[in-house]
């Protein structure tokens, strides 16, 4: 397939001799080779070349103007001092040197670190045991699929609406029954940790069945005679989820990850909803505020636009980082499975 | 492997279908991206048929023009202005409303043609980024100027002396409170007995707050926030956060001091009941209606919100008393943006809006205390009464309250280090405990980091 691929491509052939290369047949509409219609072979060639890039071009049109541009020109900004309706004066790396000494920088970077362990990290777990209680065989299982993916559909700005109503600390039904428990209220808004674990509630709640789905399509592909073979010997249900189940989705579990991890890095709407009017500062102390929101305060608050950009592209080499990181351990991990397959080949060899 | 040959067989069958269809999308994606930006902000095609314009009015919170349950004022221009049609757009949070114009007018698009400006934002309208960008009703529309409060007409004058932005209401301040929370903490509840506790001072506010705790029934404080007293506090003293030159000089301000020292004390003797105003959750609204508070720092566009948030139930059990010393919180301006296509009709309609005549009407309906002198002494404003209030003489209190204004000066960055002050510094003393000192340094920081001087 490859080959055939690869010759259709080149275009170099004369268009008759790939037709027996890419398996077409003689019913295929290709036309004969005839040395009148030299322009058609060109129009031909052109289709084949040219075609497959306009089918494209919509994509990266729309990416050039609504992605690349404001990239280049955020960075562009970034280097400067601008002001909503004003001009730019060049400043250099001054916003960047700024942001390294500056504790609110400092604070948004460990904020977002935190709840994004805290939201991430119980949310892919919970994925995982959902995706394997809905692979068994279960009454309604369709009904329950469909169920988990329902928090998902909802809007941000809906759900945190009404857990920030569960969450209030006077009036909110979750104090209300640590009352009825005995416990004191716990400032669900104004404390650091209280706060930063309401919000991660709210992500957990919204994401883990996104990810259980995912998993279970990734479950669903692990042929069934690995787990036969498994029982055969013995192993346990937990076991089987251990030893066949994980290695078998692994790659789909740093897929969820990685994407996972890219969405935690940009927090926003959940914090500033949470915070209700103090959320854009992600509360009176900034217990709370991650690095979207110092970006979107620094820009539409307090209209520096160049400090806003600059920590934009500070996100930005954050993620590429992260996902550099997340690359090698992949790799590293693909290497040892090779080597152990290859390992398990020679013994099977010998 | 079987698929994908079966697809690429496919694909060529339907070759010549799909070069259409992409000539088509490649085309769509073209126009789509350059009409796709531009273009529908304006009123079109109104002004082809017999002189008909639309005027666009954009303003914020309750201005008390429109026909529905304002004082029907643009019924009764477009009455001898048979010419002019006028849509009024409204946005309900104010600080929205000036972040979006603040965008639209920079790009000079999507602008109404007459926009409200709210006084704390007034000095970065008249400031030289976007002073240019605002006809000059001094000389254009007709305006008496000289019939508004002098200090008002020049919060809204530029450097080279033009006047942007004709004054609609003011916000001079009184302390309302609760009669029934008064009455079981044994306190006076007459007005004028009340305003005597405090008169002059506002240790003395303080003062009757420690003596309210003594017997208040339980689970009611003296007053709502603590960032509220900072605002009454401020509101009141000749310097705020700027110098003489309206530079911003908040670290070496007398009245910043005196409210940051007065909202402190208050949180240290636990007379507030640590709500935020305005908060988004409705919990400083749900303390209205559940009496949680005795007393609330009281411009004259808060009488509404107490009707509103307390509620039928609670009427009658409200009062307002003078306040410690006069003070002005609120008010605002309607302002003419250059670039408009009607300015001239605009800056009409805005000077007819906010002449004394429609000044007086708008406070017999919405209760905004008029910004001009002769309506501000008028018979009508005078013996104003609200009836939700057990009849309290509103306009009298209120126009006292104006007449002892002294207008501080204002820099562009006010409204800014006014939120660092109250929702950074204070509230996270008031909520969180943070020693005053390191709320202070916080705040400092806050103004250093954020403020890009």
């Amino acid at each position: 397939m490859a080959t055939s691929v690869r010759a259709t491509g080149g275009g170099s052939a004369p268009p008759a001799a790939q037709a027996p290369g890419s398996g077409a047949g003689p019913d295929s509409p290709g036309p004969r080779p005839s040395g009148r219609s030299g322009w058609r072979s060109t129009l031909y060639r052109l289709d084949l070349k040219a075609v497959p890039y306009v089918f494209i071009a919509p994509f990266f049109l729309t990416f050039a103007a609504f992605g690349l541009f404001p990239l280049i020109y955020t960075g562009w900004l970034s280097l400067h001092r601008v002001e909503l309706g004003g001009s730019a004066q060049w400043k250099g790396t001054e916003n960047y040197s700024s942001l390294a000494t500056s504790e609110f920088f400092w604070n948004a970077l460990a904020n977002t670190f935190t709840i994004g362990v805290i939201s991430t990290v119980p949310q892919l777990l919970m994925a995982l045991g959902l995706a394997h209680l809905l692979n068994y065989k279960l009454r309604g299982r369709g009904f329950f699929r469909v169920a988990i993916l329902a928090p998902y559909a909802t809007s941000i700005a809906a759900a945190t609406l009404v857990f920030a109503q569960l969450f209030n600390t006077d009036y909110g039904l979750i104090n209300t029954v640590l009352g009825w428990a005995g416990f004191d209220p716990i400032a669900w808004e104004s404390s650091k940790w209280p706060a930063q674990i309401a919000i991660s509630t709210i992500v957990t709640w919204r994401w883990t069945g996104y990810n259980a789905l995912i998993y279970l399509a990734a479950m669903q592909a692990v042929p069934q005679d690995l787990y036969e073979a498994a029982a055969l010997d013995g192993a346990t249900r937990w076991r089987q989820f251990l030893s066949v189940t994980i290695p078998s989705i692994r790659p789909t579990i740093l897929f969820t990850i990685i994407v996972s991890t890219i969405g935690a890095s940009q927090l926003f709407g959940e914090p500033m909803l949470f915070g209700g009017s103090v959320g854009i500062s992600g509360g009176s102390g900034n217990q709370f505020q991650t690095l979207s929101l110092l970006m979107y305060e620094k820009g539409w608050v307090t209209g520096a636009l160049g400090q806003a950009s600059a920590i934009a592209w500070v996100m930005l080499l954050l993620l590429l980082l992260i996902g550099g990181l997340q690359t090698l351990v992949s790799r590293s991990n693909r290497n040892r499975n090779r080597n152990r397959a290859g390992r398990i080949r020679t013994k099977a060899g010998s | 492997m079987r698929t994908s040959s079966s697809r690429q067989g496919r694909g060529r069958g339907h070759r010549t279908v799909s070069k259409a269809v992409a000539a088509v999308a490649v085309i769509a994606t073209g126009t789509a991206l350059l009409t796709g930006c531009g273009g529908d902000d304006n009123g079109k095609g109104d002004d082809a048929a017999g002189g008909q314009i639309t005027l666009r009015i954009g303003t914020f919170g309750s201005f008390g023009y429109d026909d529905a349950t304002g004082a029907k004022l643009y019924a009764e221009y477009t009455k001898t202005h048979p010419n002019i049609k006028i849509v009024e757009s409204n946005v309900a949070d104010g600080q929205k409303y000036w972040d979006t114009l603040k965008l639209r007018l920079s790009r000079n698009s999507g602008l109404s043609d007459i926009q409200a400006l709210e006084v704390g934002y007034i000095a970065e309208a008249t400031g030289p980024a976007m002073a240019g960008k605002w006809a000059d009703l001094g000389t254009t529309g007709g305006a008496d100027v000289g019939a508004f409060l002098d200090w008002k007409v020049k919060q809204a004058t530029t450097g080279d002396g033009k006047v942007i932005g004709l004054g609609t209401d003011i916000g001079p301040m009184a302390i309302c409170y609760n009669k029934d929370l008064f009455a079981a903490a044994k306190l006076p509840t007459d007005r004028t007995e009340v305003a005597k506790l405090w008169a002059g001072d506002w240790a003395k506010f303080i003062a009757t707050g420690e003596t309210y705790k003594k017997n208040a029934p339980a689970g009611t404080a003296f007053h709502d926030s603590a960032s509220g007293l900072f605002n009454a506090v401020i509101s009141s003293e000749p310097m705020q956060y700027a110098n003489a030159k309206g530079e911003l000089d908040y670290q070496n301000s007398p009245g910043v001091k005196k409210a940051w020292d007065t909202a402190v004390a208050a949180t240290k003797g636990e007379l507030t009941a640590k709500l935020r105003q305005f908060d988004e959750k409705g919990t400083w609204n749900a303390a209205f209606k559940n009496s949680k508070f005795a007393t609330v720092a009281c411009p004259s566009w808060m009488t509404g919100i107490i009707k509103d948030q307390a509620g039928p139930e609670n009427q009658g059990k409200w009062d307002i008393a003078a306040p410690p010393v006069a003070g002005n919180w609120g008010g605002s301006f309607l302002a003419v943006p250059k670039s408009g296509k009607h300015a001239k009709e605009a800056a009409e309609l805005a000077a007819w809006l906010t002449a004394p005549a429609q000044h007086a009407k708008v406070f017999g309906v919405n209760g905004n205390i008029p910004s001009s002198k002769d309506t501000l002494a008028s018979p009508a404003v005078q013996d104003a009464k609200l009836p939700y209030f057990g009849d309290t003489p509103v306009g009298k209190i209120y126009s006292q309250a104006a007449a002892g204004i002294t207008p501080a000066p204002i820099s562009r960055w006010d409204g800014q280090v006014k939120t660092f002050l109250t929702d950074n510094g204070i509230l996270d003393i008031e909520q969180r405990g943070t020693d005053p000192a390191k709320a202070w340094e916080n705040v400092k920081k806050l103004v250093d980091d954020k403020i890009d001087q």
